[in-house]
């Protein structure tokens, strides 16, 4: 069945999606004749006029989950799954041609050559302009003057038309020609062959669907379309190849850079003779003669070409792009409608959407993702998200017990015997029991992420209300209580939580301990503070009343402050699970290797955005979930509230 | 000897800004079991100080206060006390209300629920008693007060205003359950109240006081309370002696504010 879902979720949301748009229309139409209804009856600024208007709430999450797929991309994987796999078929011709774009302003913003003459240029300038604290005398400055002015000529030989290489002018010529043709082969409504499509297509066989694996979209072509573009690519990529290995070495370039090297060895040899010269003059003369030849082999590669010899080439490049343009037909309507904000590009060996649709999953893949780990077998790092697990209640009542209770027993633990054999005493025993090491029966418990975080916080919060409201009532009749804990709890409280977390979680570790005592400190300040309003608003006449018909302190405290302060403190709890749970999955991505913050810092590390997603939502709806408890239980524990 | 006796009692406050207030001077009287007393008096004359005294609320700055021979140090079981607006426990049902002195003092629930049920039934809330207190009227309130403070069957009942907040109808028939409380179970009664003709309906003794300091007045034995056990209130008040006194002791009062006003200006 989930399988099934899973493996169909383009289908799945091509249906959700034409539900959401009826029902968005449906609504907003269903809301526009009820208001042009009620508009006649209905005095504006009366606070009742934002009720019942649940259309609304049904256009709002409509266009919300609209909104979600487009951005995400599911519209654009649900009515034209084929679309990401053309489209980069596309993206292979741009990656074909980026080695020549490289070269041009299309893709470098200058021609290759001009780049390459104006840094080598500043770069001369810069050599020359140092030349003079190099310690260098004037005629050795003199001599490697002119040598950098011979340097220069040798751009100007590589940057002059008349003598460039004849083999570069042919090659170019062919590249041209090249490009052309497979312009037009492109164009070509012939090609690709029915032979070639099967060919080709044979290769996409059993390669997974769009967004169904890590892979985002799928590699090999799959229609006649994206063969298309892919044999061209491939074409294109062996036109490139050729283009990079041309190199305008002409006869003049040569004999110009053997002058100067010969030049350049003998002025070497002559000024490292030079005796008794400084350290430091010798490393600075060293040093520069090393610039000034580095420089210079920059030429040899013939790299630079005259200005005007690349523009066949880019207007051949022109025609394909325009022709690329042409032969995606409907696609382009489809990339610019459906894929909001980004495409999909090509890169050695796979292909990524890049934009909004890499880290807005889509929505059915959110939640494909999201059952794949809330099954048990999967879970996340080896652990479900939520799940049964049989404990022994040894190990549950070793849980409370701390093993230093046997140690302060009275005695000691016992000494083995001559036979080699312990028998047990008192002590020991308890020990064993704070340890659970002993046989004893299995009953279910949760566990998994999702029970840690929660566990976690409800430990948290549980000792924050059995410390809190007993001394929060306190602080609230008693004048010692109030200001002797005052100081103490303003102290601490406005202290942001997270605040407290790198000192508790070294001092107790990154287990539970650690995290349910940060809780505690949360919300026991919370508690203690509704607890003692709560206890401080009770009416006068209630207590008086009460000391009348005889009631003790004790009972006083019990049977009326406590009752009376149940409101305040039931919303304590309320405003404490809330403020908590934002703690606990910040506490959890500092440290820890379990809970629902921990799997969204492991998929943020990865980049897995599904499931940080995945996480989001959980996160957010058992927030929604806490707090719909809470309200039934107030509903249901204090309808007397406010109506003494 | 359970009679209510107070000797010379005096008490004075100081306020926060640090004016000394004599709320109570010299205040002597005897109230003798099974009397029903009525106070009144303009605000300030320190009547509710006096309920408080009683009550063991507050203690006197001097002068001494005793029932049936005992002084008077604190609360007690034995002064049960109904307040102007109930001070019921809403989170309570009507019957925990009622049976929360019992409850206090631990006494078995068999005999709990037989009392309950008892004075439920004098109160006129039978089948009331598992009502959440805060679904009643005003006046069902007053009767669950009136039953929690007389289930603990007190020497005295001290009563603070207990009919100020309701309207005229439940008022005059909470009166006439309050006469016939006192008349059935014989119980001393004080009731303090702003309304003249409450005052004179349900005082066997009125006892007017003044302000400034607040003091005993002028005290009146009045016979309207033994015949509104029988007779229909609403012809008490019809009666020429009834309307007498009534314009006396509201020209007393009258000329009592005037005087505070003037003092005032």
């Amino acid at each position: 069945m989930f399988e099934y879902l899973s493996l169909n979720r383009a289908a799945i949301s091509a249906v959700i999606i034409i539900v959401l748009a009826l029902a968005l229309v449906g609504s907003i139409t269903f809301g526009l004749r009820d208001s042009a209804r009620r508009r006649s009856d209905e005095v504006f600024g009366d606070p009742l006029r934002t009720s019942n208007g649940w259309y609304w709430a049904v256009a709002g999450v409509c266009s919300l989950l609209l909104v979600w797929y487009y951005f995400s991309w599911g519209a654009a994987r649900a009515y034209f799954p084929q679309s990401a796999n053309e489209i980069c078929q596309v993206a292979r011709v741009d990656e074909a041609l980026s080695p020549i774009n490289a070269s041009l302003p299309a893709g470098a913003r200058f021609y290759k050559s001009t780049t390459l003459l104006s840094r080598n240029t500043a770069q001369l300038d810069d050599i020359a302009a140092g030349l003079g604290e190099q310690g260098f005398n004037a005629a050795e400055e003199a001599e490697l003057r002119d040598i950098i002015a011979d340097i220069r000529l040798l751009m100007v030989i590589s940057a002059d038309p008349a003598s460039q290489s004849v083999e570069s002018i042919a090659g170019f010529d062919d590249i041209e020609a090249r490009l052309r043709g497979l312009a037009d082969k492109l164009g070509d409504p012939a090609f690709p062959s029915a032979e070639q499509v099967a060919t080709v297509t044979a290769e996409a066989e059993g390669q997974t669907k769009w967004g169904l694996s890590t892979v985002e979209v799928p590699l090999f072509p799959e229609t006649a379309k994206g063969v298309k573009f892919k044999l061209i690519a491939d074409d294109l990529a062996a036109v490139a190849s050729d283009f990079s290995k041309i190199r305008n070495t002409s006869p003049a370039l040569l004999a110009q850079t053997d002058a100067i090297k010969v030049r350049l060895d003998e002025f070497k040899d002559r000024v490292n003779a030079v005796t008794g010269l400084s350290e430091a003059d010798k490393d600075a003369r060293a040093k520069a003669l090393k610039n000034i030849e580095r420089l210079y082999k920059r030429f040899d590669d013939g790299t630079i070409f005259p200005p005007d010899v690349l523009d066949g080439v880019e207007s051949a490049i022109a025609a394909v792009n325009a022709q690329k343009q042409a032969q995606q037909g409907s696609l382009w309507l489809v990339r610019a409608t459906m894929f909001g904000g980004g495409t999909i590009v090509k890169a050695k060996t796979q292909c990524s959407e890049q934009g909004s649709g890499r880290w807005l999953p889509k929505p059915t893949d959110v939640l494909a993702t999201f059952g794949r780990i809330a099954n048990p077998d999967v879970g996340f790092k080896d652990v479900p998200l939520i799940w049964v697990r049989w404990v022994p209640v040894a190990d549950i009542i070793a849980f409370f017990i701390p093993d230093w209770i046997a140690d302060v027993l009275p005695g000691s633990y016992p000494k083995h015997g001559d036979d080699g054999s312990v028998t047990p005493n008192f002590k020991m025993t308890v020990l064993i029991i704070a340890q659970g090491d002993y046989a004893s029966p299995s009953i279910p418990m949760l566990t998994g992420h999702m029970w840690d975080s929660i566990f976690r916080v409800l430990m948290g919060l549980a000792f924050g209300i059995v410390l809190g409201v007993p001394l929060g009532i306190a602080m609230g009749v008693s004048r010692f209580f109030k200001n002797y804990f005052d100081p103490l709890i303003e102290l601490y409280r406005p202290v942001p939580p997270l605040a407290w977390a790198p000192l508790i979680l070294t001092i107790f570790g990154i287990q539970d301990d650690g995290k349910i005592f940060l809780l505690f400190i949360v919300a026991f300040a919370i508690m203690v503070i509704s607890a003692r309003t709560g206890a401080t608003g009770t009416q006068l006449s209630k207590i008086r009343a009460s000391h009348s018909l005889g009631a003790t302190t004790g009972q006083i405290m019990r049977r009326v402050i406590l009752p009376n302060a149940m409101p305040e403190i039931l919303t304590g709890i309320r405003i404490a699970i809330g403020v908590c749970w934002g703690t606990l999955v910040a506490a959890e991505m500092l440290a820890g290797t379990t809970g629902i913050g921990f799997v969204e810092n492991v998929a943020r590390k990865t980049s897995d955005y599904e499931v940080i997603w995945v996480t989001i939502l959980i996160l957010g709806l058992l927030g929604l979930l806490f707090d719909l408890v809470m309200r039934f239980i107030i509903a249901r524990t204090i309808p007397w509230r406010g109506k003494g | 000897m359970s009679d209510l006796v107070a000797d010379q009692l005096n008490m004075t406050f100081e306020t926060p800004s640090g004016v000394q207030i004599h709320a109570l001077k010299d205040v002597s009287f005897t109230l003798k079991k099974g009397e029903l007393l009525s106070v009144l008096g303009p605000s300030g004359c320190g009547k509710t100080t006096l309920l408080n005294i009683i009550a063991g609320f507050l203690n006197p700055t001097g002068g001494l206060i005793s029932l049936a021979g005992d002084e008077i140090t604190g609360p007690g079981v034995e002064r049960g006390m109904v307040f102007q607006q109930g001070a019921l426990f809403e989170w309570l049902t009507v019957s925990k209300n009622v049976d929360f002195g019992l409850r206090m003092k631990k006494v078995p629930k068999d005999e709990r629920a037989a009392l309950v049920e008892k004075w439920l039934d004098i109160v006129g809330l039978q089948g009331f008693g598992d009502t959440p207190t805060y679904q009643l009227s005003g006046g069902m309130q007053q009767r669950v007060a009136l039953a929690r403070c007389l289930i603990n069957d007190p020497d005295l009942i001290l009563m603070d205003e207990p009919l100020g907040a309701l309207d005229a109808l439940t008022r005059e028939k909470m009166q006439s359950l309050v006469l016939d409380i006192w008349n059935e179970t014989g119980k001393t009664i004080m009731i303090i109240t702003h309304s003249v003709e409450e005052a004179l309906l349900l005082g066997e003794r009125l006892f007017v006081m003044a302000p400034r300091p607040g003091r005993l007045f002028k005290e009146y034995e009045l016979p309207f309370a033994k015949q509104g056990i029988d007779a229909d209130l609403r012809e008490i008040k019809q009666l020429k002696e009834f309307g007498e006194v009534r314009e006396e002791i509201l020209t007393m009062i009258w000329n009592m504010e005037e005087e505070i006003m003037g003092k005032g200006a």
